[in-house]
């Protein structure tokens, strides 16, 4: 009686040299997304800056050095965004203070994901127990508040660079795993799934054929956004003294520097949150682009 | 031909001339209508067949003029509806039409209602806006309603999820009915539900279509159901009619290939060693429809002209007509052209 | 309903021992002796080992817990590290209503304003009140709340004069604080709500109303609204738990003496108990918030009401 069936069968040819075009086809929605392109091409830029500062600037006679003759000067042509309160150029200190932020916001995430996308992966795909087991456990760090709990870490083990990586991938890897774990889940129900495994597919072609591409678009969205709450616990630890210290630059203790400073030279305070603020904004828009630009749905 | 419709024009519920509606996207303009071309006469039902993307759907929701703008546009083309031109009317006006003097049944009943709403509240709602009544009355005649579609009125008070796929088109239906309208849209109606239940649903609309003398336009692709309720049928490809009259006609004096293919896509059950013939390919992509005669890519029967003329309407009677190149006016009569 | 409330109230208590066990064993692995901390360098082992004693830190870290989580269920968090030794629990509840308050506040911010924003935002999209109000949005989920609240300090309190820069002597002393705290929760609220409503607008039942012939703005209140609360929803219960969280910063900022701020000069005074304590609090609020949140579904959801009874 259904009309409709009898175009089905032409259907499923064409839709095989269509899968290939698939991350064609989200780098093309992606790109007429003007926001999100902005958003990279603003990320992209901070990671140059963070990756040539060195070649620009001497860690120990640009960064850390004092010159107290110097202090406290408003932006200039020479201090483009003014000096600190023990003559240190703001600009080189800013510039700097990308490399921590973005090294540590990035290698959190990718631990958190390596953490939490095994445990996820394995609560998904195997199931029952170690599916109840890892998610009670799951619960119960996830019913802590993220940022608290990575106070708390960082706290206990003290101020350091690897410390703070600890504290923000073991916080944030439950968040992960179930980012991971609820694709799985659903994936190994779906038909199309059922309709592999009837033909005979592996259980390994299967996982990176068909499982693993679906998960992708939730996992590299929340990647994205995770990193950006990364940077802003990581600049907010070290604001409250709990992270980076002085006199290695991060934009979160700049800002501590500058509270005390902030009455006559608000400028101190002005670019290191600025910085932070151009950080989260730009991966905001990738995030929030390559989740439209992932959701075929959305189209 | 052409003054046959003028005269009859108080007679129709519903007449729709050369609609034009395009979908400007950003992957490209698709051409939903292309010169449509419709007239349901009072009283009765013509039954609108076609594939998945042929432009029913648009076709009814540009009756109500509730084609989603953007992306859609009507671009030009008339609809009169009792006469009355749909186009030229104002929002305002158009407030007043919806619901009560056109209602539509859309395909999907597990999604067509508002989940957090009780069922009597959304049949009510739209007899309060047209009827200048209390809120306790409405519900009443909310719950007379449901009692109509076979739902007990006592129900009336649960909620859209508590209800099976069937329930709930009996309840959209009993929303479009609720306050008599003259002509009802009825799209895929019966498309989401079991078998079963299709009958059941096609048959209690039968009935109410005899009770409110309810001039109707069937939205389908299942011949079945053409049979069934429709005195007329208009075959619908890529946004144009390609073939349109009375049901024998199109049952019994099929002239255009794509509604012979249509039934060639049926099982015979008097013959089941025939093999099914399905019409060959797919529905062209409406953002990039072929030149000429759109169905001719798959056309067991193409012409040199095909892919260059668009084809001109035939006249078979004065209701029968198809546009296709196969067909003079006189082998349009004669209908030796296809093997049916 | 009141069984499945009660049925959430005892869950929580395996989560909240979970949550003291985690927090415990992550301020027990804290380098440095808080014996040490708390007396200085020129005591004797002595006087380390009574003081060890009188905090029962000489015991085993399982038996500590167990006595913690005992004491914890009757309302005894223990006593401070410092050298007045307070019980934890009366320095908690006298700190505890700043920060209630300064929340409350922040959260009747980002609510007043998120919805409204939201739905107008969708229902005007691609306007220019549609760009602004989500540009604006968009910096406000960015910008790190420290940050805000000195730039707010800067111009309003300094600059301008309007409002105390710090503490919490007067009404006025809240409205900074808050107001760096909701933004940034007003904002990612407000986007939600923008895009939930979006997709609201086109569902099938819209379609369904519009179809009976009412106007688009009754549309909108009528169905809409109700609808796109439910994904707000989520966002919500996530948002006020960053808004706690938040309160760590912001009360450190304006030097308002809550919760959070009590927390940091535990965590930098190294008084665990202290530090504790807060955790446990904060964990409890948000376990609760949660609650609050699942019930409130229940009762903008029919389909989530009929789980429940």
């Amino acid at each position: 009686m259904n009309v409709l069936s009898t175009g089905s069968q032409a259907l499923g040819k064409t839709a095989q040299p269509k899968k290939r075009s698939q991350w064609a086809d989200v780098w093309r929605r992606l790109k007429r997304n003007k926001m999100a392109i902005a958003g990279l091409i603003i990320f992209l830029l901070l990671c140059t800056a963070a990756i040539t500062a060195p070649l620009f600037y001497n860690f120990d006679t640009d960064i850390v050095s004092i010159n107290i003759p110097n202090r406290l000067q408003p932006p200039s042509a020479q201090n483009w965004f003014g000096t600190d309160e023990m003559g240190r150029d703001i600009f080189a200190r800013v510039v700097w203070g990308s490399r921590m932020s973005l090294f540590i916001g990035i290698t959190s995430a990718a631990f958190a994901l390596i953490i939490g996308g095994f445990f996820g992966a394995i609560a998904g795909y195997f199931g029952k127990m170690s599916d109840s087991i890892i998610m009670r456990v799951m619960d119960i760090f996830q019913a802590i508040p993220g940022t608290l709990l990575a106070i708390c870490i960082a706290a206990a083990l003290g101020p350091s660079v690897i410390n703070l990586i600890i504290a923000l991938s073991v916080s944030f890897a439950p968040s992960f795993a179930r980012v991971v774990r609820a694709p799985i889940l659903t994936i190994r129900e779906v038909e199309y799934i059922e309709a592999a495994k009837a033909i005979g597919a592996k259980p390994r072609t299967i996982i990176f054929n068909h499982v693993l591409p679906n998960c992708l678009a939730p996992i590299i969205v929340h990647t994205t956004l995770a990193i950006a709450i990364m940077i802003l616990i990581t600049s907010g630890l070290s604001f409250l003294g709990l992270g980076i210290q002085p006199p290695m630059p991060e934009w979160g203790s700049l800002l501590a520097g500058a509270r005390g400073h902030i009455r006559d030279h608000s400028y101190m305070a002005f670019f290191p949150g600025a910085a932070i603020m151009l950080t989260i904004l730009s991966l905001n828009l990738l995030g929030d682009g390559l989740r439209d630009a992932l959701d075929p749905r959305l189209k | 031909m052409d003054t046959s419709s003028d005269s009859n024009v108080s007679n129709l519920a519903l007449e729709i001339n050369d609609l034009v509606v395009e979908y400007r996207t950003y992957e490209g303009v698709v051409h939903a209508l292309n010169g449509m071309n419709i007239q349901v006469e009072t009283g009765k039902t013509l039954g609108l067949v076609g594939e998945t993307g042929a432009g029913k759907t648009t076709t009814g929701l540009s009756v109500l003029r509730l084609v989603p703008d953007p992306p859609g546009i009507i671009l030009c083309g008339k609809i009169k509806l009792n006469g009355e031109d749909i186009l030229a009317k104002t929002e305002k006006e158009m407030q007043k039409i919806r619901g009560k003097v056109v209602s539509m049944i859309f395909q999907d009943p597990m999604t067509s209602l508002n989940p957090v709403m009780t069922v009597e509240e959304q049949i009510a709602e739209v007899i309060e806006h047209h009827e200048s009544i209390t809120k306790e009355q409405s519900i009443k005649k909310a719950r007379e309603m449901l009692e109509l579609v076979g739902i007990a009125g006592t129900r009336g008070n649960e909620y859209p999820h508590q209800f099976s796929g069937g329930m709930k088109q009996r309840v959209v239906i009993a929303i479009a009915l609720a306050c008599s309208p003259s002509l009802l849209i009825a799209d895929e109606p019966t498309t989401a539900l079991d078998v079963t239940i299709q009958a059941q649903v096609l048959e209690m609309m039968k009935n109410l279509r005899e009770k409110y003398k309810t001039s109707m336009l069937m939205i389908t692709h299942d011949l079945g159901i053409v049979a069934e309720i429709c005195d007329m049928v208009s075959i619908v490809y890529a946004g144009r009619v390609v073939e349109h009259g009375t049901l024998e006609d199109i049952f019994d004096n099929t002239r255009h290939p794509y509604t012979e293919g249509l039934f060639n896509s049926l099982p015979n059950l008097a013959d089941r060693k025939t093999k099914l013939k399905p019409i060959k390919g797919l529905m062209p992509d409406p953002s990039n429809l072929p030149a000429g005669c759109p169905f001719h890519p798959r056309c067991g029967y193409v012409l040199d002209i095909c892919n260059k003329e668009k084809p001109q309407k035939i006249y078979r009677t004065d209701k029968h007509y198809t546009e296709c190149h196969l067909y003079s006016s006189k082998s349009m009569v004669e209908g030796k052209v296809i093997g049916r | 309903m009141w069984k499945y409330i009660l049925k959430r109230l005892l869950a929580l208590i395996p989560v909240v021992a979970g949550v003291i066990l985690i927090v415990y064993l992550i301020l027990n692995i804290a380098p440095g002796d808080p014996a040490r901390i708390a007396l200085g360098d020129e005591v004797s082992a002595e006087v380390l080992h009574q003081w060890r004693e009188e905090h029962g830190l000489n015991d085993p870290i399982l038996i500590r817990y167990l006595r913690y989580l005992a004491g914890f269920f009757t309302g005894d968090f223990g006593n401070s590290f410092s050298p007045l030794q307070t019980p934890v629990f009366d320095e908690i509840m006298a700190r505890f209503p700043y920060t209630i308050f300064l929340s409350v506040v922040a959260m009747v911010i980002t609510f007043v304003l998120a919805f409204p924003l939201g739905i107008l935002a969708a229902i005007k999209q691609n306007t220019w009140f549609d760009s602004i109000s989500m540009f604006v949005s968009l910096i406000g989920v960015s910008m790190p709340i420290f940050w805000l609240g000195m730039l707010l300090l800067l111009w309003f309190s300094l600059g301008l004069g309007w409002f105390p820069s710090f503490g919490a002597d007067s009404f006025a002393a809240v409205v900074l604080p808050a107001v760096s705290l909701g933004f940034s929760s007003m904002a990612s609220m407000a986007r939600t709500t923008r895009s939930s409503m979006l997709e609201v607008v086109r569902q099938d039942y819209i379609r369904t109303a519009r179809a009976k012939g009412i106007g688009y703005g009754r549309v909108i209140r009528k169905h809409a609204i109700r609808n796109s609360l439910i994904p707000t929803l989520t966002i919500a219960g996530i948002q006020i738990g960053n808004l706690l969280t938040g309160t760590v910063i912001v009360e450190q900022v304006f030097a308002w003496p809550g919760i959070g701020s009590l927390m940091i000069q535990s965590i930098l005074a190294r008084d665990f108990p202290m530090v504790l304590g807060c955790m446990v609090l904060f964990t409890l609020i948000f376990a609760i918030i949660n609650l609050i949140v699942d019930l409130a579904y229940a009762y903008v959801d029919p389909r989530i009401r009929a789980q429940y009874s």
